[in-house]
């Protein structure tokens, strides 16, 4: 009875032979991760900034994130809004508000133009996000003043009184660490953000006596920012 | 064969077992609370560590490590033994899995409401712990498949496969997910950035699912299944069938996450496609399951475990029909973002893997004990609890995801957007009052379940359940 082939010979073999099942799972399970992951480090079009060049910030030798200005491309995080961007990730923003705009008609007259791959390239880890139980934030940044997003995150409710968002008041207490912010520009550095060594030195200063709320103020009112679209252009196909 | 006497290691599985419902009422009950938060946010308490944002991923960790890890290692400890007729290759080693994945607990539990994240859903955990993940990991997994190898039996029984499928793919996910540079002991930094760490989350966030809380509870469900109603499994060549395109598709699912996003059209689409295709597995399984029953369905009035396994299964058939049909371009448009999500998971994780889950250890816990459950009748009453919970839960999901996708996207005569965002978070509150009512009533079938299991153990004298268990086929 035992030598009799219920199926194929193949899975017979399979079947009787644990150490040749547990390579045949090794090589099945990876193929779609290999051919869904691989070509994105590849494959030219997936960035929009090797068809659209101007979508990055052209920094010139010597100049330092502080001569940026809104619209001339994307360009890593000023230590302040990486500061703020860490709080961010920290108090799971992420699980309540997105950062990726779909190009559809109610998406771009209720939050702007959709989002581009280019425009997370520094984002380590990614916040696109799953869930809008609150609205998306991609673009944020200039909709709003300084002064509401500091109302808003300490008492959500006392400017939008629906909102189930919590309150932040120890925002308002933290001080940003500056010696561990330049710990983490430098990791930032590593894994491929383009910081000078410049950037990271300045950064405990620019930081200096700033709470953990300016930090998310100046994160979120970056967001989408950066990159100045043109009415009617194709930035992916 | 009646008169073999194989001595197997349950001891571990047994503490398994109780952990794994020990962590049930806990995730269960800080499921509650985040629910209630976004009905009621004064409940935040503007304490950090209690705020929504924080305790969601602890939430999410509790059931699915802590609770679903618990119920895997007992099933397949238990599994793997009767089935090759062998005990453990170490039950030391199995010891160490125990303690280091209750470690693993522990340190969620206290770094999470911290706010150490690494803000990858599912993946939340920093550096450290990933680390000791992936050890304790290997050590279940290396123990599992040599007890594989050295099974008494000419064959490798099916739910094997299942188990042996899950740890490989878990293993491939949560180091590729996890790759991150250190830059203290509790902040890192993935090495991945934008697009394609997007895709790399949910190419593990997907599997999380169809590998951990799919594949190897359909372990579960091809040993427990036929044990409870005593019958053979429907069709072998079906398992067969449903093993090898399930572990084939599942990991090109994750792509349908980020359709529409900035991750290319090919990338999505072939997900998308892939998706559709996996309800010939998922239903040739859920089938599978069912006519298990066939000839046996009378027992369904007497045996409540048995009733757990086949809502599970009828559970297991509804969300993998209504993943796929959420993958479809047009579908997403509409329910990406929403609650609906929310819902598909629920369907899921509340109405397919806490249900067999209940199965197995309610099967278990009286052949470990060697004993009847404490009281049949709380069994019935956990069943209903747990259905009704779910069923509430998920409908006030599905009402209020479709709601919020059409407000989004609703015009006026104008031609001006209808809703402000605001407009359509007012219009959930009823929804989500019903989704924390709904919980709290599965969350009660859990504490039910709890105490029914704990009053088995006391009354059960110890000598009882030390007597070795005689060898069945």
């Amino acid at each position: 009875m035992a030598d009799k082939i219920y199926s194929t010979r193949l899975q017979d073999k399979l079947e009787r032979n644990s150490f040749l099942m547990l390579i045949m799972l090794m090589v099945l399970l990876s193929v779609g991760g290999l051919v869904e992951i691989v070509p994105l480090f590849y494959l030219k079009d997936t960035m929009e900034h090797n068809q659209h060049p101007e979508v990055l910030w052209q920094r010139k030798p010597g100049m330092t994130l502080a001569d940026w200005k809104a619209g001339d491309g994307v360009r890593p995080y000023t230590p302040l809004e990486q500061a703020g961007r860490d709080v961010y990730i920290r108090e799971g923003c992420y699980l309540c508000h997105s950062q990726m705009i779909r190009p559809f008609r109610d998406e771009k007259e209720r939050y702007g133009h959709y989002s581009l791959a280019s425009e997370s390239m520094y984002d380590h880890p990614f916040q696109w996000g799953s869930k809008r139980t609150g609205p998306d934030l991609a673009r944020v940044g200039g909709k709003y003043s300084d002064e509401w997003h500091i109302s808003h995150l300490l008492a959500p409710r006392s400017v939008v009184p629906e909102s189930v968002m919590p309150n932040y008041p120890w925002l308002e207490k933290n001080m940003i660490d500056g010696e561990q912010l330049t710990k983490n520009l430098r990791g930032l550095k590593a894994v491929g953000v383009a910081y000078s060594d410049d950037d990271i030195a300045r950064a405990q200063a620019e930081v200096q006596g700033k709470t953990e709320l300016q930090g998310v103020v100046a994160f979120l009112q970056v967001l989408g920012t950066m990159v100045k679209f043109e009415e009617g252009k194709e930035y992916r196909d | 064969m009646g008169t073999t006497q194989v001595k197997y290691d349950f001891e571990v599985v047994k503490w398994f077992s109780v952990m794994a419902v020990v962590y049930l009422v806990v995730g269960t009950l800080i499921g509650v609370y985040i629910a209630s938060e976004l009905a009621w946010p004064f409940l935040n308490f503007d304490i950090p560590q209690i705020s929504f944002g924080r305790l969601r991923p602890l939430h999410t960790n509790a059931v699915i490590f802590a609770f679903g890890g618990c119920t895997l290692m007992a099933t397949a400890f238990y599994s793997v033994q009767r089935t090759g007729s062998t005990s453990l290759w170490s039950n030391k080693m199995a010891w160490l899995t125990f303690w280091g994945w209750n470690l693993v607990i522990v340190s969620a539990v206290i770094t999470l409401p911290l706010g150490l994240t690494q803000s990858k859903e599912y993946a939340e955990l920093e550096w450290p712990i990933d680390i000791l993940i992936a050890a304790v990991w290997l050590m279940f997994s290396f123990n599992f498949m040599m007890t594989v190898a050295k099974r008494k039996t000419s064959h490798i029984y099916v739910s094997n496969w299942f188990f042996m499928g899950m740890m490989v793919m878990i293993t491939y996910l949560h180091v590729v997910n996890s790759l991150a540079i250190p830059v203290s002991l509790f902040k890192s930094y993935s090495v991945f950035s934008g697009v394609q760490d997007a895709m790399i989350q949910w190419w593990w966030g997907h599997n999380a699912v169809g590998f951990y809380l799919t594949a190897g509870f359909l372990g579960i469900m091809y040993y427990f299944v036929p044990k409870q109603t005593g019958r053979p499994i429907f069709s072998y060549r079906l398992s067969v069938l449903h093993f090898w395109t399930l572990m084939f598709g599942y990991v090109w699912l994750g792509a349908h996450h980020l359709q529409y996003t900035a991750l290319p059209d090919w990338t999505g689409s072939l997900g998308a496609a892939v998706s559709l295709a996996m309800i010939i597995p998922s239903w040739g399984g859920a089938m599978n399951g069912m006519m298990t029953l066939s000839g046996a369905w009378d027992k369904l009035r007497t045996d409540y475990i048995l009733r757990f396994m086949v809502v599970s299964l009828a559970f297991y058939a509804m969300s993998t029909f209504e993943g796929p049909v959420m993958a479809v371009k047009t579908v997403n448009a509409l329910s990406h973002y929403t609650d609906w999500t929310i819902g598909h998971v629920h369907s899921g994780a509340l109405g397919w893997v806490v249900m067999i889950s209940a199965g197995a250890i309610y099967h278990m816990v009286t052949r470990l004990w060697n004993t009847e459950m404490f009281s049949a009748k709380l069994v019935n009453l956990h069943f209903w609890m747990a259905t009704v919970g779910a069923v509430i839960y998920v409908t006030a999901m599905w009402v209020s995801g479709i709601m919020q996708g059409l407000m989004w996207r609703d015009y006026d005569e104008f031609g001006t957007l209808s809703y402000t965002f605001a407009e359509s978070v007012a219009a959930m509150h009823p929804y989500y009052v019903m989704r924390a009512v709904g919980g709290l009533i599965f969350f009660s079938g859990a504490v039910v379940m709890l105490f029914n299991v704990l009053m088995t153990i006391r009354s059960t004298s110890p000598a009882s359940s030390m007597r070795a268990i005689p060898v069945t086929p």
